[in-house]
């Protein structure tokens, strides 16, 4: 791993700050209604609360008790309510009752005009004061920001609703205006362009002060533009957890099997936790022999005591007895997670998956693997797996043979139930899953259209075909951004040598190989063709190409869709290569059972 | 120069002087005497409404508007009611109160703007009198009707009538009047007689001025500009001065006139030493300061005298005058033999600009009481108070001149004092006409003198000052820009094209100038073909949706929003065009804008499913639709609708020739029926689970017979069906059932899933009966999968393959000794080969 000398990272500006502006400004709109009054927040935005105000604060400002907002109608028996609520109109739905209260309705991070509309149609929008809560951006971690909208991939890429995108453009500009000027942005994807745009007209119309700063380039990539990453099992442990035990707001329940008790144990995992801070980013099979090294390094710790005096036990117990007992509770716990994690995942089923994941990548031994996907469907493995094999096997080899597309759809519903008659159809209209078709057959189509309706219009229809007609094109992507290495070099994944390390050193994810690359050049110059295979709608901002400070070794990455952890864990091994450090602006963080649950239309 | 104090009259221990401000510049001659006049205060408008009082409807009264300096602005015939009162606004707008109780607004071109009433009983009793004054709240009117009752307005854009108590004993109107605005409460005063009262919202009390010894009835009243003075003169001639609340008398002086004189003003200015009232008669201008002297001026010809905040102009048919006292620091400067800092310094100046050496003598006389920066201040503040340019530059090249002596002295105050003269030398030329002193001028701020020029259409002059006095373009140039464009789109004489473009040339992209707000003018003038080419320039697409709307040119808006990229705009516009189109338009205009129609889609999946269907149904989107009847299923309770909808999607999905999906869900259906009638015979619970689900139900039920009836009628793959049932028999530990089963014929899953159920339901024995059966290649797992380490060491060296042994390897222990030896020599023999 000879790269020359590397730099030392940069600092990561606060981004505490963030926090800090929401949480005075949810004090301001709670102080709104003075005296007691009851909270009621949707359920999923527990954990960001949580982050953000916790209980004593809340109770501080009188809020007497919090409800979450569910499927049953509210009851309170304070006459003042005050709700936090993302503006979405099935919530919106709900506010139907309290008539004869005092009502504040808080939405964030902006009101949308749809929902006003429903909110007068029910007849409460006079009798409530609706305001808006401006937390756009929650910190999960020094390096992690998160919009906390799931909801963006499906509203944006399947649905073609576009509501979401301003306020990413809002989230932007709120960052320019704290952590900015930004001197470079790139992008590619359609929405990312739009972010884009919007957050160009929002810098053009507000008012800039110059101010040092503390992040220079910021890259936006849209999730489309690479759905294989995220489709792939996740082999480094923060992934592993969050593919096992579900990461919620950088907080994750331990069960009774991990905690060797007989209770859960919620535990906060960011770079805080000295244990799994050094772990995260390690590929799994380098976590247990970390781990035990850990162990007997911490028993080494506590066995000083023998030799000690008095006053030096003295000075052991203040100061170093209590972190040694906070790593000995961590370390236990990420022992008993790997060991569960091993139970899962070291199983030959496990096995056998990686490896039909590694030749779909590769593109060997198809036919094997799609025998292997059938076997998987016939078992009723896993809903969530299966689907996930065949989507990687469609993006990756441009689309299913018509007799497969069927007979394996076929199976698929017999195993999981015919419902899932709507998740094909939601997964094709995203280019997931697809039957391979002859090439000209798109043409054909928009040419028809074409005829049908003017051009300016026929233009914008092929745009929203342009979904349908979406062509992975990975393995053209793969030979020229040379994304599978060879196989038959051994990697030693303790000395990872790029970021293929993140996949078992199968596959270096798309996604973070493309900010490298552009990054590298300055800009999309020399990539032409690969931007032509990911549909294009990239672009290159330089907006001031100064000499080089420490805020340009600050990249900001935004993913409009979601990303990954191992996306994070890749992206962090490239910032110590090059000497910079990137922070991951996500609107939510994904793995594949999130991103194909979104797809989904079955009955609730 | 040297006669510049040749116009200054003494009056007690201070000077006023009269200053030509203009020669009129109109053509009238005895028109000021049998016309209502209207004058505004700073330097604004004339008015003239000449001989109001004929009533023949033949000839009708002329109306005629100047500037300050005569200049003729507007003329129109009067064509509504006989008018009692002219006054103007603070914002230059010309009120006519008519007799009926009708205030008429007109601009400064005299273009009617709107009108209110001052009542509905004012109709019948008719307004005698009336006057418009100015208070912090703006402009107010105030009336006495023929009922003798007052009535008033403190704020005509706010407007909020308020009738005042009744007069005891008033009839008619009241000899004199005036309104006064003291502690935020407006006031009328009245004499009746030689009494006088002051009549509030509530009450109406008498009062008496404090030592107005002379008894006489009060025939004319004046309160001062800033309302804290009051001016009351009698019968007898007397006039007597004091504080408006009547707490405190300033004098008293017997004129020797008896006729009420026709105009009374206060004269008086900020920090004056001698504050006087203006008294016009016929032929007779008195100046009575407060300290009982008197300055006396004849008047040739008919004049209108106009309060000031600083003095008084007199007006005649030729000629405007300011009346003021000299302010101290240019009495100072200009007195005869001063020796103020200042009046050194100019004599210096005049010295140094003979190139006399006086100058110097001067000069080191300042210098020698230390009261250089005193001189400086002194000439650059006179500079500011005179009105003759000349007196102006010379004042200032003093000031210029003792500067240069100064070090540390700094030149904000020079260089502001000589922008501000220039600008109001600038304004006070005849051409515009706005005859502003410098204390005026501070006092309106710039951004109001602005306003007023740019009302006035002074757009150049506006534009200069503003680039001049280097104001921000928000605040300058480009509100100038914006009225200008405003105004030039009402021009009609110009053609759309015409007008955009020189529009566009002028503003271009000046920041903060709104193409949209100069399109909704355009709009308002009835110009929508220039509004909209005007709106193609605002470069916000936002902010041309709102006007497109009222426009009605929708489509437009719809596009223009979706390029805005604010959905929350393209939502505005899509619930408009809801509302105002037919279904069928609605649904073709958003069929060609996917944002809005996605969109649209979104909130109607949510809100209105129905609307959804017919937006598919519009599109003939079968494929859709068929999914939106799916989705519809999930939601019937009852299986008959549940069937009913399935059936729909069929058809639609036939339609969409996605027979794939109407296989699916045809087959889906007979599941249902099938589950229905298992459920209804045997109570099986089947209902909604899938095919899959089903016969693992079945089986686990016993019920074999009617899973493998599902397993042909649905064509289940073998596979699927082994595993299926091998899980079920192994999990019901019906073995023998296994074995015969396993032997009904060649299996297609291969016999090493055999083994590996039933190690997963705990039976090695049953495990061993299938290992045999496994092909070679298997052979070894399926040994590892019973625990036969031998078995599969054997198999393994059977074929000789290395990566199997290592499998088998792994898993001994170190108890195995003589398997391990005997793999590892396997091993080696198999790498030599």
């Amino acid at each position: 791993m000879a790269h020359g000398v590397r730099r030392d990272s940069p600092k990561v500006p606060d981004f505490s700050l963030l926090k800090r502006l929401a949480r005075d400004q949810l004090i301001y709109l709670l102080e709104q209604l003075p005296g007691k009054k009851d909270l009621f927040i949707e359920a999923d935005l527990m954990s960001p609360l949580d982050r953000i105000a916790n209980v004593s604060t809340l109770k501080q400002h009188e809020v007497d008790k919090l409800y979450k907002v569910e499927n049953k109608p509210i009851i309170s028996a304070s006459d003042q309510l005050c709700f936090l609520i993302r503006p979405r109109i099935q919530t919106v739905n709900k506010m139907l009752i309290c008539k004869n209260k005092s009502l504040i309705i808080c939405i964030f991070p902006v009101q949308f005009y749809a929902c006003e509309a429903v909110m007068e149609e029910q007849g409460i929008f006079g009798d409530v004061t609706t305001d808006e809560w401006a937390f756009y951006l929650l910190p999960l971690d020094d390096d992690i920001i998160s919009l906390e909208l799931p909801e963006f991939f499906r509203d944006n890429f399947l649905a073609g609703d576009q509501r979401w995108v301003r306020t990413a453009g809002s989230a932007l500009h709120l960052l320019h205006s704290l952590y900015g000027p930004f001197s470079k942005i790139y992008g590619i994807g359609r929405c990312s362009k739009m972010t884009y745009e919007s957050w160009r007209k929002q810098v053009e119309e507000g008012e800039q002060r110059p101010r040092q700063a503390e992040i220079g380039s910021v890259f936006l990539i849209d999730r489309d533009v690479d759905f294989v990453t995220p489709l792939c099992s996740q082999v480094v442990y923060e992934g592993l957890v969050d593919d096992i035990f579900k990461i919620k707001c950088g907080c994750v329940e331990f069960g009774p099997d991990v905690t060797s008790s007989d209770k859960s144990i919620k535990v906060m995992l960011n770079s805080q936790d000295k244990v799994f801070s050094e772990i995260r980013n390690e590929h799994f099979s380098n976590v247990f022999g970390f781990l035990s090294q850990k162990a007997r390094n911490l028993q080494t710790a506590y066995d000083k005591r023998q030799g000690m005096d008095i006053q030096q036990i003295k000075v052991f117990v203040s100061e170093e007895l209590k972190g040694l007992k906070q790593e000995h509770r961590l370390l236990s716990l990420h022992i008993g997670a790997s060991e569960s994690i091993m139970k899962k995942k070291t199983k030959q089923d496990f096995q056998e998956l990686l490896k039909t994941e590694h030749c779909l990548l590769e593109g060997f031994e198809i036919r094997e693997s799609i025998s292997f996907i059938e076997e998987h469907i016939n078992r009723q493995v896993s809903t969530i797996e299966s689907l996930k094999l065949l989507c990687l096997l469609s993006v990756t080899e441009n689309g299913l043979l018509p007799k497969d597309y069927r007979s394996l759809k076929a199976q698929f519903l017999q195993s999981y139930g015919v419902d899932h008659l709507l998740t094909f159809s939601n997964l094709r209209q995203l280019g997931l899953l697809v039957e391979q078709q002859p090439g000209e057959t798109l043409t054909v189509m928009e040419s028809k259209v074409g005829k049908l309706v003017n051009d300016k219009t026929a233009g914008k229809l092929t745009d929203a075909f342009s979904s349908l007609a979406k062509k992975s094109n990975f393995r053209a992507l793969s030979r020229k951004l040379n994304l599978v290495p060879k196989s038959d070099e051994e990697y030693d994944l303790r000395v990872p040598r790029d970021m293929a390390y993140i996949f078992s050193g199968a596959y270096v994810p798309l996604s973070c190989k493309l900010i490298e690359q552009v990054l590298e050049r300055d800009g999309w110059t020399g990539l032409e063709e690969i931007s032509r295979l990911l549909n294009g709608h990239e672009f290159a901002v330089i907006v001031d190409s100064k000499q080089e400070n420490d805020a340009d070794r600050i990249i900001l990455v935004m993913f409009l869709g979601g990303c990954t952890f191992s996306e994070i864990s890749a992206l962090r091994f490239l910032g110590k290569e090059k000497g910079c450090k990137f922070i991951v602006v996500t609107t939510a963080i994904t793995n594949s059972s999130r991103l194909l649950e979104a797809l989904m239309d079955t009955p609730v | 120069m040297a006669f510049i104090t040749a116009n200054w009259n003494p009056l007690g221990d201070a000077f006023y002087r009269k200053t030509e401000l203009y020669e009129m510049c109109w053509n009238i001659r005895d028109e000021l005497k049998d016309s209502l006049v209207a004058t505004a205060p700073y330097g604004g408008p004339i008015a003239l409404l000449r001989e109001p009082h004929r009533r023949s409807p033949s000839s009708r009264p002329q109306l005629e508007i100047y500037s300050a300096s005569g200049v003729a602005i507007a003329s129109f015939p009067w064509k509504s009611g006989p008018v009692v009162h002219l006054g103007w606004s603070v914002s230059d707008e010309l009120l006519c109160v008519q007799e009926d109780g009708t205030v008429l607004i007109y601009d400064v071109f005299g273009s009617f703007k709107r009108h209110f009433s001052m009542g509905q009983e004012v109709v019948q009793s008719q307004v005698l009198e009336a006057k418009v004054f100015h208070s912090p709240y703006g402009t107010g009117i105030a009336i006495v009707t023929g009922s003798s009752r007052f009535t008033f307005a403190t704020n005509i854009e706010d407007l909020k009538l308020r009738r005042l108590p009744e007069v005891p004993g008033l009839q008619g109107k009241p000899s004199s009047w005036v309104v006064l605005t003291q502690d935020r409460q407006t006031k009328v005063l009245l004499s009746i007689g030689p009494e006088l009262y002051v009549l509030d919202n509530t009450s109406c009390i008498a009062v008496c001025p404090p030592g107005l010894s002379q008894a006489g009835s009060i025939v004319h009243m004046s309160v001062s500009f800033s309302y804290k003075y009051l001016a009351v003169f009698t019968d007898t001639g007397h006039l007597w001065t004091g504080s408006s609340n009547l707490q405190e008398k300033l004098s008293e002086f017997k004129t020797n006139q008896t006729a009420a004189p026709k105009q009374m003003v206060w004269c008086r200015r900020p920090k004056s030493q001698q504050p006087s009232v203006v008294l016009m008669w016929e032929r007779l201008l008195l100046v009575v300061g407060v300290c009982n002297d008197t300055i006396q001026f004849p008047i040739e010809e008919q004049s209108v005298l106009v309060g000031e905040l600083d003095g008084a102009r007199i007006i005649s048919s030729t000629h405007q005058e300011l009346l003021q006292e000299v302010p101290l620091v240019c009495q100072d400067i200009f007195k005869i033999a001063s020796m103020a800092p200042g009046a050194l310094l100019l004599e210096a100046h005049r010295e140094y600009e003979k190139s006399s050496q006086k100058a110097d003598e001067y000069l080191r006389e300042i210098k020698e009481q230390n009261v250089l920066g005193d001189a400086v201040r002194q000439c650059v503040e006179a500079a500011g108070h005179e009105y003759d340019p000349d007196t102006q530059k010379a004042l200032m090249r003093a000031a210029s001149f003792g500067k240069c002596f100064l070090t540390d002295f700094s030149p904000s105050h020079f260089v502001m004092t000589c922008r501000e003269l220039r600008v109001l030398n600038a304004v006070r030329d005849s051409s515009v006409g706005m005859p502003l002193t410098h204390t005026q001028f501070k006092q309106i701020t710039l951004q109001v003198l602005i306003d007023r020029l740019v009302y006035r259409q002074f757009y150049p002059l506006a534009i200069e000052i503003c680039r001049y006095l280097k104001i921000p373009d928000y605040q300058g140039v480009s509100r100038v820009l914006k009225h200008w464009a405003s105004c030039k789109v009402q021009q009609k004489d110009l053609s759309d094209e015409a007008i955009a473009r020189v529009v566009c040339h002028k503003v271009g992209d000046s920041p903060g100038v709104s193409y949209s707000h100069i399109a909704a003018k355009a709009y308002e003038c009835g110009r929508t073909e220039l509004a909209i080419k005007l709106l193609d320039f605002e470069a916000r697409s936002g902010e041309q949706v709102p006007l497109l709307l009222k426009m009605k040119r929708s489509q437009l808006a719809l596009s223009k929003a979706v390029e805005s990229g604010d959905t929350d705009l393209v939502y505005t516009v899509v619930t408009y065009l809801k509302n105002e189109m037919n279904r069928g338009d609605f649904f073709m205009t958003l069929r060609n804008q996917p944002v809005a129609l996605s969109l649209y889609r979104q909130f109607c999946k949510l809100q209105e499913q129905d609307t959804l269907k017919d937006l598919y149904n519009q599109d003939d989107d079968h494929q859709e639709l068929a999914n939106f009847h799916i989705r519809s299923s999930y939601r019937e309770q009852r299986l008959e609708g549940r069937l009913s909808r399935l059936q729909s999607a069929v058809d639609e999905y036939n339609k969409a020739k996605n027979d794939f999906a109407a296989k699916a869900t045809e087959e889906e259906m007979r599941l249902l029926r099938f589950q229905r009638k298992m459920d209804d015979e045997k109570g099986a619970g089947l209902l909604g689970l899938s095919l899959q689900a089903t016969m693992e139900a079945l089986m686990s039920l016993g019920l074999h017979k009617q899973a493998e009836q599902l397993y042909k009628d649905f064509r289940v793959p073998d596979k699927r069906y082994w595993w299926l049932k091998l899980k079920s028999m192994a999990e019901k530990e019906e073995w023998e059932e296994l074995e015969k089963f396993s032997k009904s014929k060649k299996s297609p899953i291969g016999y090493l899933a055999f083994v590996e159920v039933c190690m997963k339901n705990n039976n090695r024995y049953e495990a061993k009966k299938y290992v045999c059966k496994v092909t070679p290649e298997q052979k070894v797992k399926a040994h590892l999968a019973v625990g036969d380490l031998e078995g599969a060491a054997d198999a393994a060296i059977e074929r000789r393959s290395e990566s199997e042994m290592g499998a088998v390897l792994s898993r001994c222990s170190a108890s195995d000794r003589l398997l391990i030896d005997k793999l590892n020599r396997a091993r080696v023999a198999a790498t030599k080969k």
